[in-house]
């Protein structure tokens, strides 16, 4: 501790303070601090006192995974459709489209992280709690097939409650097909990573979520097969403290590492550039 | 067999089963001829089962495939294999009894048979997890698997569960890994891979046998990607009415017509009239039919070929709408 007295910063005069639209602020979910959303903002949505990892959007783990300008986005042109006639999913997916955006439940997109191009596909939460139909599977089996053409290694971004019901087992048939391009990744010696984030559970983790040859995780991010009300039902009794967690996952052996969100496009960049027979990144620093 | 409690559509065919009981019991008794009464009965018996089952709503359906008389897949290791041994243990951390798996022969020749076990009385459902495995019954199967693959063995699996166990254990120990490896080898294997839905097809944890060059379901079998109980309580927050129960076998469209329409399945085998649970000899033969006329097929591809054509197969999969 410093003897000497800090420097105090000025106050701001309250009337400045007054100023500010009820709007700016926001709460953090976890702890309940309340600080400008400018600064939540620039922490990545990251609360500045406890570091609990709020949901963003897909398009801002676009922005923190690529190079700045390399962004294009693909297979834009896909729709769900309403194959089984399910009750209510036309109007359902119509709600999500104009609350979340034509994308349905992932966008993906191609691009360069540190000068080297790779495609990756992020996972939509705010779209039908991140399901997967058949466009969310096939808009991963064609960015495969872009990466497969390339060469460029793939990374998948997950933020889902599992496969979407609405679909029935076509839904459940997207686990497979994912799976089977990965395997062909594989085979041709292309890198993939796997980021989990709150939450990845259902069919989504029971296929390419848990498939990666790393596989990495926001912190606190809930992961699982079941989701924690439903072995709470099956136990009859409450979970342990702490479980499904990433920080639970990685103890147990079923992560590669625990992430913070300002640590993820280095991480990704330097097991991408192990994976692929690159040169350290100049000035690397591990986080 | 125990016998097990008589579905609600069954109870016509139940009465009248009994009635000729009874008739023939009442002729034995007095030693009289009732020949000529029976027939006419058994002919009405052969027609109401025909009936009921050629109308069975989707709910019914249901309760057909979860029907603990029906053969389960040590039934047709039984009736439709030869020269069966049993391996057991994943190799990392126990036996799971949910699935099982060996060597046996189909048509002589050596397949490698995996398939998901439930169990018919309390004691035996204990054992068997009512047919929900943990992760080390996948870990187990793909061990099997592989096995298979390097004596250049076939795989046929059957698969029968409500889904994969949700417990605490399961979810330590990576039942999401277990199933998603599973999915992942099995689109890399090389040798010939049949599934088939012999009785619930539940979601990830079926999938996760179900990664096959051909997949057969019997007639009465369901495939879903949820229960019809679970999508119940999401959508309609009533898992358990009849009702609502109706709705989600209706919505998700799980019967065996459906998914051969959606291109999911490959084919369909017949069930006796009366089902599956009415005779598990012809099941079995029909069951064994299919396998050896789907095998033999299958036997002409080679090995990347076989690979290539399973991939693209559950590539095709999905409907989507380029706009
Ligand atoms: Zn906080």
């Amino acid at each position: 501790m410093a003897w000497f007295r800090k420097e105090k910063k000025p106050r701001q005069p309250r009337r400045e303070r007054l100023e500010i639209p009820a709007d700016a602020w926001e709460k953090c979910e976890a702890c309940g601090h309340t600080d400008l959303r400018e600064k939540f903002v620039r922490n990545l949505n990251v609360c500045p006192s406890c570091d609990y990892h709020r949901r963003i959007r897909a398009s801002e783990y676009l922005n923190i995974l690529f190079d700045e300008g390399t962004i294009e986005e693909t297979e834009v042109d896909l729709r769900s459709t309403d194959p089984l006639g399910f009750p209510e999913y036309p109007g359902r997916l119509k709600k999500a489209t104009t609350n979340a955006g034509e994308g349905d439940a992932i966008i993906t997109a191609t691009g360069m992280l540190g000068g080297a191009p790779l495609n990756i596909g992020v996972m939509d939460f705010a779209f039908m709690g991140g399901s997967m139909g058949s466009v969310v599977g096939e808009k991963i089996a064609r960015l495969g097939q872009r990466s497969l053409e390339r060469k460029y290694p793939l990374v998948i971004i997950s933020a889902s409650g599992g496969a979407r019901m609405q679909e029935g087992v076509l839904s459940l048939m997207q686990m497979a097909k994912t799976s089977a391009m990965l395997s062909m990744l594989g085979e041709r010696g292309i890198p993939y990573i796997s980021i989990l984030t709150n939450p990845t559970t259902g069919g989504v983790s029971a296929s390419y979520a848990m498939l990666g040859d790393a596989i990495l995780a926001e912190p606190g991010a809930v992961i699982g097969f079941a989701g924690p009300r439903v072995i709470k039902q099956t136990l009859g009794q409450d979970l342990p403290e702490g479980f499904q967690t990433a920080e639970f996952l990685l103890d147990h052996g079923m992560l590669d590492a625990v992430v913070h969100r300002k640590d993820l496009k280095g991480t990704v960049g330097q097991l991408l550039r192990h994976m692929t027979g690159k040169p350290a990144a100049t000035g690397w620093t591990s986080p | 067999m125990a016998s097990a409690p008589v579905m609600e559509f069954e109870k016509p065919i139940a009465e009248l089963e009994k009635q000729i009981d009874e008739l023939k019991r009442l002729a034995d008794g007095q030693r009289l001829d009732v020949g000529s009464e029976i027939a006419p009965l058994e002919r009405k018996l052969s027609d109401l089962r025909d009936q009921i089952y050629k109308n069975l709503t989707p709910l019914q359906r249901v309760q057909v495939a979860r029907n603990n008389k029906r053969p389960f897949t040590l039934d047709y290791i039984r009736l439709a294999f030869t020269d069966w041994i049993e391996l057991h243990g994943d190799r990392a951390f126990r036996e799971d009894a949910a699935i099982v798996g060996g060597w046996a022969r189909l048509d002589g020749e050596t397949v490698m048979v995996i398939g998901q076990q439930r169990g018919r009385d309390t004691k035996e459902n204990l054992k068997r997890n009512f047919g929900m495995p943990h992760p080390e019954g996948y870990r187990k199967a793909l061990r099997l698997m592989k096995l298979a693959e390097k004596f250049h063995v076939p795989v046929l699996t059957f698969i029968d569960t409500p889904g994969a166990w949700a417990g605490l254990g399961a979810e330590e120990r990576g039942q999401s890994e277990a199933i998603a490896r599973n999915l992942y080898e099995m689109a890399q294997l090389e040798v010939p891979i049949i599934a088939t839905v012999i009785g619930e097809g539940g979601s990830g944890g079926a999938l996760a046998l179900g990664v096959a060059d051909r997949v057969l379901m019997l007639e009465n079998a369901v495939y879903s990607v949820i229960t019809i109980e679970g999508c119940a309580a999401i959508l309609w927050k009533d898992g358990k009415s009849p009702e609502m129960r109706e709705r989600a076998a209706s919505a998700l469209r799980i019967t065996a017509p459906d998914l051969y329409e959606l291109r999911v399945i490959d084919e369909i085998i017949p069930e006796p009239p009366g089902g599956a649970h009415s005779s598990q000899e012809a099941t079995a033969k029909a069951v064994q039919e299919a396998l050896i006329r789907n095998l033999d097929e299958l036997r002409k591809y080679k090995p990347d070929r076989l690979v290539r054509r399973r991939r693209e197969k559950f590539l095709g999969m999905g409907r989507v709408e380029e706009g």
